[in-house]
């Protein structure tokens, strides 16, 4: 299958500018336009090994990021496109980067019903899928960036895509979004980790996305049975811990960080309900990284064990 | 010819023979007219869902399930609604889409909402805001200009909220702004209203039809457009079906509550678009010489403005119907002499209170 990364850089850039890129995300197609050179950079960058849609597939989401107007153009502005309406306001043009990748989540997070999704980031290995919900700031994508960069293939920072009735997983690997600290914590745990581009000031601070396809099976699209489901924390001062928690707390807190587990109704509670049953719950405590992953390897060996 | 999601709507069993091309057009211009689920319950019922390849078939069903999550929300709102305004003596009566489906009509399936209309009577609208903000919800925060802009000029007041179920209610003491050139006397309507179910009343069937028509042709903003002219199809077609007489009444109706300048437009545009038979007697009744002088023009603005927002659907002049239809809205809303410095109040506020970046645009509350 081609991917993004086989095409020449003229193609690229022309592809991108008139919209005619089906880019294979998971189950979805993406086709993108923009005619921001920054955000090309990045899509070169980040999505290079992302396999392509024939030009007559099915496209999901049709998403575009241009400036529109002299007005806008005086002002640095950009615009987000979905289905040609503009959702949201615009935004400055050196932020227009990591805009795309949220809206690339929302087209997710408002749509896509057929799936419960929760607020978490995925991990697997050796086919076996860790799910990690979490409040944004508990540290998920940062845990997610390093097990990615660790030998881990990361299925998504973001949306656990659950089929109801079952605790399968499917996959929706995007780049990986690090804010602030997290980056700097990134790039010091693995100096030669890839970053597409940098958006200050935005209404999250600071925001890097990192390339962690690195598994080869990171664009495959077959469903993962989930195994674990952990709650990660970043905490400075606490002492490190990974523990059992209760299924029927983790239920609530994962129904709480879900997009669509009330939205789903009586399917949700169901679907949430399959996944419960199969999956064993912890909380890690960390602020160590390596610590942590440590940790996995071994929670991992002890669960592809038992 | 027109757009791939009116031809689904009217045919279920054509969606089984769209090609790739077409099956891209389909979904995104029923996801910008919010008319997806209502596709796609149509599809269902005549067994033509399945039909549709699984990959477009995913929206259409995610779509489903929106809609019976707002149709699930709808009714829990009523009981409290019901609950809220018992103590103030005032029957319940539902507005638009809200009214369509508690009334369980068979066409609103899959008729999405944005927020619940009521209608009360004028001299009652203080004693239903207090019972209504007793019972927890809350009216919207506006600046002092736009607040006593709503008060003084608006057919209803600023949008309330309930905190906890996140649900937003409008309402109403009549169904035009009291600045509009057309003297609508709303107790007419609330002395017709229809129960529908225990101590829940809609607008009367010519009622509905008339309301839906005003609220459609003295909008400014089309995106839901084609749903609203949707509504006003499958009306007429289910009324007209149920009730003999009723075409005998529509214009007269109209007529008595100074609306027949809409009911017109409605008439000929849900032909135009969806077909529906009006009969020829009718729309000639409704017809005078200075509608018929202003046909082209409209014909102009709303056969363009009446389409899915997509660029295949784009035809030659469609920017500037809009923005006509725009400048249109907010005249029919108030005369001059008020709408310039509103406007120009509304321009100076825009300039220098921008959204935050990035923040969202659509569904943002009482914004005039």
């Amino acid at each position: 299958m081609q991917t993004l990364g086989g095409l020449s850089g003229h193609a690229l850039e022309r592809g991108l500018r008139d919209g005619r890129l089906p880019l294979c995300v998971g189950p979805y197609v993406y086709a993108l336009q923009t005619d921001q050179s920054r955000v090309i950079d990045g899509i070169g960058l980040l999505y290079a090994d992302f396999p392509l849609a024939a030009a007559d597939d099915f496209v999901d989401y049709r998403i575009a990021l241009r400036q529109r107007g002299i007005v806008s153009r005086l002002r640095r502005q950009v615009d987000f496109y979905f289905d040609h309406q503009r959702p949201f306001a615009p935004v400055h043009r050196d932020t227009a980067y990591a805009s795309l990748e949220w809206g690339m989540n929302w087209c997710v997070s408002t749509g896509a019903n057929e799936y419960l999704k929760l607020h978490a980031a995925v991990v697997a290995r050796d086919g076996v899928a860790v799910v990690m919900p979490g409040v944004p700031g508990a540290g998920k994508s940062t845990l997610c960036a390093a097990l990615g960069l660790s030998g881990w293939r990361v299925l998504s920072d973001e949306h656990a895509m659950i089929v109801p009735g079952t605790a399968d997983v499917i996959p929706l690997y995007r780049p990986v979004s690090l804010k602030n600290e997290s980056i700097q914590a990134i790039c010091s745990f693995a100096p030669d980790a890839v970053f597409g581009p940098l958006s200050r000031d935005t209404h999250k601070g600071t925001v890097a996305h990192l390339k962690a396809d690195l598994d080869p099976a990171s664009h495959d699209t077959r469903p993962l049975p989930a195994r674990v489901m952990l709650f990660p924390k970043y905490a400075k001062g606490e002492p490190q811990r990974l523990s059992a928690r209760s299924r029927t707390e983790s239920f609530i807190v994962a129904a709480f960080h879900s997009f669509n587990y009330s939205l789903l109704a009586k399917t949700g509670f169901r679907a949430m309900q399959a996944l419960l049953d199969a999956v064993q719950c912890y909380d890690l405590v960390y602020h160590d990284l390596d610590w942590a992953l440590r940790n996995l390897d071994g929670l991992h060996r002890q669960v592809g064990a038992g | 010819m027109s757009s791939v999601l009116v031809r689904s709507l009217l045919d279920s069993a054509a969606v089984a023979s769209l090609g790739s091309a077409e099956l891209n057009q389909l979904i995104p211009q029923g996801r910008v007219t919010d008319l997806l689920a209502t596709l796609a319950l149509r599809l269902q019922q005549a067994d033509k869902l399945q039909q549709v390849p699984p990959h477009a078939r995913r929206h259409l069903e995610s779509a489903i399930v929106v809609h019976r999550k707002q149709r699930q929300d709808l009714a829990y709102e009523i009981k409290w609604l019901r609950r809220a305004l018992a103590p103030t003596g005032q029957p319940l009566v539902l507005l638009k889409g809200a009214a369509y489906l508690q009334a369980g009509l068979p066409w609103a399936q899959g008729r999405m909402l944005s927020d619940i209309d009521l209608l009360v009577p004028a001299h009652a609208i203080g004693a239903v805001e207090a019972a209504l903000n007793a019972s927890g919800w809350q009216s919207g925060t506006l600046d002092a200009y736009n607040e006593r802009y709503y008060r003084k000029w608006m057919h209803e007041i600023p949008p309330m909220a309930h905190p906890g179920r996140r649900s937003t209610l409008d309402l109403h003491h009549t169904i035009l702004p009291p600045t509009a050139a057309p003297r609508v006397d709303a107790s007419l309507l609330l002395r017709d209203i229809q129960p529908v179910q225990e101590g829940l009343f809609t607008l009367a069937p010519a009622d509905m039809v008339i309301h839906s028509a005003t609220h459609l042709f003295h909008e400014g903003e089309f995106r839901h457009g084609l749903r609203d002219l949707w509504d006003l199809d499958r009306m007429l077609r289910d009324f007209a079906g149920q009730d003999p007489d009723f075409w005998r009444h529509l214009v007269p109706r109209a007529e008595q509550l100074d609306l027949l300048d809409s009911l017109f437009h409605g008439l000929n545009y849900s032909r135009q678009v969806f077909g529906t038979p009006v009969p020829s007697s009718v729309v000639s009744q409704a017809e005078n010489w200075r509608r018929r002088l202003r046909k082209p023009l409209m014909d102009f603005l709303f056969t363009r403005a009446l389409q899915p927002d997509q660029p295949e659907c784009r035809r030659p002049g469609t920017a500037l119907a809009l923005n006509a239809l725009y400048v249109r809205s907010h005249y029919l809303r108030m005369p001059v002499h008020l709408l310039l410095p509103h406007l120009l109040r509304k321009g100076w506020m825009r300039h220098f209170t921008q959204p935050a970046d990035g923040e969202p645009v659509a569904g943002k509350q009482g914004d005039k």
